[in-house]
């Protein structure tokens, strides 16, 4: 029991986590600004923004529904975190891991979208309402050649479960580069989910301000905040755990600190990616992903439907 | 040829490259010389003519006589826009720009300078 | 609301698209913009009324301080109108320094203009490089002048400080650096997806609707206008340079980001030659304070577009009247046009495209009290009470506001 109530609130849960994502926020930050040729903030930035969002004054909207208003960012938080605690983070085991994880660790992905919906839709806020549909709207363009690409890593090894997965490629050691392509249909379909340039259209600070997050301050924002983190750091680690699943040691330190590097691999990927490009219109992001990601991901799932023929 | 990330060599490049950016109160700028920052007086030189109280654009100075070819300029930063016309209207170059232009100041009062040659008794009338 | 339903959205006077107060009211339906009200006079701040109370040459400063970025825009086109009502010979040098700090400025506010444009499409990168380079022609200017903005390089009669041969050097040497820069911009700004997907086909405005809605500047020229004050009608030295107006057929944002990146290269140009043939002896001439009775136009080609200055001059050190048109003002009204039945994902870089400068175009309302007397001072309590009356008209109701703050209650 006590077990259990330390892996969920200290580490891999909510603890280690948390910090994890102000971690990952600082990396992300402070590349993107290098690549900028900019300084960039500090490592405690993130941790700083985030205490001074605790202290700081918490407004409801008059006409806002204060119930809705208030769980949506706990609601999404929780999400995140959960998510986390399935991945094999420093041996092929997971603590909860159970046959068809995979699955519940993307729905859990997609809980903080429909939460900032739900947020951004009861503050009333005129912005915060566009900026909710467009979130919702852009759920369906990446959300499908996501779970493709990540479910055909999934087909390959014939089994639901995180850990199975991770298992099957430990035995076959080099399948995993059967999979780059839906690496790469996953890693641009992550950017929509995380709402990163050239996806944060539901928060183009230029056009509907804050997007979803307009109406809120304080407490709320702050969690906000540090979800938006955690799912950064929970894609992440999905990714890395299901095209990257090389590097495990008998030494579950040696493990983990690899773990953990191809994490910020993926995270400095990422920064990369929303460096170099502008961002999209819905009307061509939407294009994009059904005309150009899903067929993608769909050959991905041919070449290992193929692949699981001629290998066994 | 038309294609997506197109900066992507000049991005990766920069990572090695010196910031452009600096940590400024800690690092200090460096104005050019000729800048046109904070007035400098000379009260020696001033003959009392007026004639930068006259071109001003905004009144942020003001010249006092103190005594017998004795002068003395109440500047006030707070209202000097910097334009350094006063510099140029002087006859005698009493006045000059330095390349001073860290001025920020809480206190209001404290951008009000007063020069006057301190060689001398003072014997000044507060305005 | 549903999608169905049309409803309008505040886009100013305090938006993060928006650097300057100005209010937009945007009627969607969904993604889609239906129609846009602007309203102006959000910044008015009464330069020309207190112009009238200023001597000439303090005119010259606060005319400076119009615009922040065009400031030597300003100055010169003010001062033009000066010289020639006193008609005042100015010496040669003076009109090259002139149009070397004119282009210099033109070539920091078009860099500034790409990198806001990047800004407002979501393309920070673009922002951060753009600024960057900007500040090599920051640095410049502020060596020549002793400014970054706001250069206070121009006095009645000629110009207040001249150029060594060494200042001209570093000039030439930056100018070198700028260019290959800009090259690249080109290159980026041309060959980037993303970009292009984003300005090509937005906002645009076709030959004759830019010559019907009197677009200025690159907005009219990326719509195929060829028209530009330097070329036209010169003033300062660019009669004696050699330059092209350049001009593009993309009629949208994407052309009018080719014009600007274009013209950065003919600034260069213009840059070398004046400092190649930038003729020797003085540069000013004493001018009286007081300017003869008199009244001039006077036009200049702003970064943005044409500028118009009118001074009337009643033979005393205070200018009668000062009349300015900024290059915002003639191009507000296409944005209107380049707005309808696009995207609200649109509406930054549509605005933006003009290169808006709202301070300087912005204008005091105006109220026809009485349409039958025309001219009428009203009394501030009329007008007061006018006011209430004009928001009572439009559910808002002012006049117990003041009780009811005593009473403490909600507003």
């Amino acid at each position: 029991m006590i077990k259990e109530l330390l892996y969920i609130l200290v580490f891999p849960g909510f603890l280690f986590v948390s910090i994890a994502g102000l971690l990952a926020e600082y990396v992300d930050r402070k590349l993107y600004a290098r690549l900028q040729n900019r300084i960039g903030p500090p490592w405690f930035q993130p941790f700083a923004d985030i205490i001074k969002l605790i202290a700081k004054e918490e407004v409801t909207p008059c006409q806002a529904n204060p119930r809705m208003f208030h769980a949506a960012p706990l609601f999404a938080l929780t999400a995140v975190i959960t998510a986390f605690l399935y991945t094999p983070l420093w041996h092929t085991s997971s603590p909860f891991s159970f046959n068809g994880d995979i699955i519940m660790v993307l729905y859990l992905l997609t809980i903080p979208t429909l939460a900032f919906f739900i947020g951004g839709w009861y503050s009333t806020s005129l912005f915060a309402r566009i900026g909710s549909v467009r979130a919702v709207t852009q759920l369906f363009a990446y959300e499908v050649p996501l779970f493709m690409s990540i479910l055909a890593s999934a087909l390959l090894a014939n089994s639901w479960s995180l850990v199975d997965i991770v298992l099957f490629y430990t035995r076959h050691p080099w399948y995993w580069c059967f999979n780059l392509i839906g690496f790469f249909v996953s890693l641009v379909a992550l950017l929509g989910k995380l709402e990163k340039t050239p996806f944060d259209i539901p928060e183009a600070e230029t056009e509907v301000v804050a997007g979803a997050f307009t109406e809120y301050s304080g407490k709320l924002l702050a969690f906000l905040r540090l979800c938006i983190d955690i799912e950064m750091v929970s894609g992440a680690a999905l990714l890395a755990a299901v095209f990257f699943p090389f590097g495990f040691f008998q030494s579950a330190f040696l493990s983990f600190v690899v773990f953990i590097l191809k994490i910020l691999g993926i995270i400095a990927l990422i920064s990369l990616l929303r460096t170099v490009v502008a961002r999209l219109r819905i009307d061509q992001m939407i294009d994009f992903c059904w005309k150009l990601l899903v067929p993608f991901a769909l050959l991905q799932i041919l070449i290992n439907l193929v692949l699981k023929g001629v290998l066994r | 040829m038309i294609r997506p990330g197109k900066m992507m060599q000049e991005v990766l490049r920069s990572i090695f490259k010196k910031p452009a950016t600096s940590k400024y109160p800690a690092e200090k700028l460096e104005m050019a010389d000729n800048y046109r920052g904070k007035l400098k007086f000379f009260p020696e030189k001033c003959v009392g003519c007026k004639m930068c109280m006259k071109d001003c654009p905004t009144g942020a100075i003001v010249i006092v006589k103190t005594g017998e070819k004795q002068f003395q300029a109440q500047i006030d930063n707070s209202k000097c826009i910097f334009c350094g016309q006063c510099v140029d209207s002087c006859f005698k170059k009493a006045l000059l720009c330095t390349s001073d232009v860290e001025l920020a100041q809480l206190d209001r009062e404290k951008l009000k300078v007063v020069f006057q040659d301190e060689s001398r008794p003072k014997d000044c009338p507060k305005q | 609301m549903h999608d169905s339903h049309k409803f309008n959205i505040p886009m100013g006077p305090q938006h993060p698209a928006l650097k300057e107060p100005e209010g937009f009211s945007v009627a969607l339906k969904g993604e889609k913009i239906l129609g846009v009200e602007i309203r102006l006079g959000y910044n008015h701040r009464g330069i020309e009324k207190a112009c009238e109370q200023n001597t000439y040459t303090q005119d010259l400063y606060l005319i400076e301080r119009v615009c922040g970025i065009c400031s030597h825009t300003h100055a010169t086109c003010f001062v033009q109108a000066i010289e020639e009502i006193a008609g005042i010979q100015v010496p040669k040098r003076a009109l090259y320094i002139r149009t070397l700090i004119a282009e210099l400025e033109r070539v920091h506010s078009h860099l500034l203009w790409l990198g806001v444009a990047g800004h407002e499409i979501g393309f920070d990168t673009l922002l951060m490089y753009s600024w960057r380079d900007r500040e090599i022609v920051m640095d410049i200017l502020a060596m020549l002048t002793g400014n970054r903005v706001n250069y206070g390089m121009n006095t009645i009669g000629g110009v207040r400080r001249d150029i060594t041969p060494e200042q001209a050097n570093d000039v030439l040497k930056a100018v070198s650096q700028l260019e290959e820069r800009t090259k690249y911009y080109i290159d980026v700004a041309t060959k980037e997806t993303t970009i292009i997907k984003r300005l090509s086909g937005v906002g645009v405005v076709s030959y004759d609707d830019a010559v019907r809605l009197e677009a200025v500047g690159p907005t009219g020229r990326a719509s195929g206008l060829d028209r530009d004050v330097r070329r036209d009608d010169p003033y300062a030295a660019y009669g004696e340079l050699d330059f092209k107006v350049i001009t593009d057929n993309h009629c949208d944002v994407f052309g009018r980001t080719i014009v600007r990146v274009k013209e950065l290269m003919e600034s260069y140009k213009i840059i070398r030659q004046t400092i190649a043939n930038m003729p020797q002896g003085p540069i000013v001439v004493k001018v009286a304070r007081k300017i003869p009775a008199g009244e001039a136009i006077s036009r200049y080609e702003a970064p943005r577009g044409e500028d118009v200055h009118y001074v009337k001059a009643n033979g005393s050190e205070m200018p009668e009247r000062v009349k300015i048109r900024a290059p915002t003002l003639a191009n507000i009204q296409v944005v209107k046009h380049m707005l309808k039945d696009r995207y609200l994902a649109d509406m930054p870089i549509v605005i933006a495209a003009i290169d808006p400068c709202f301070s300087c175009t912005d204008r005091m309302v105006s109220i026809e009290y009485d349409s039958n007397k025309k001219n009428e001072t009203i009394s501030w309590a009329t007008l007061h009470d006018y006011s209430i009356r004009w928001h009572r008209e439009r559910g808002t109701d002012f006049t117990d506001l003041n009780k009811r703050f005593k009473a403490g209650l909600k507003v």
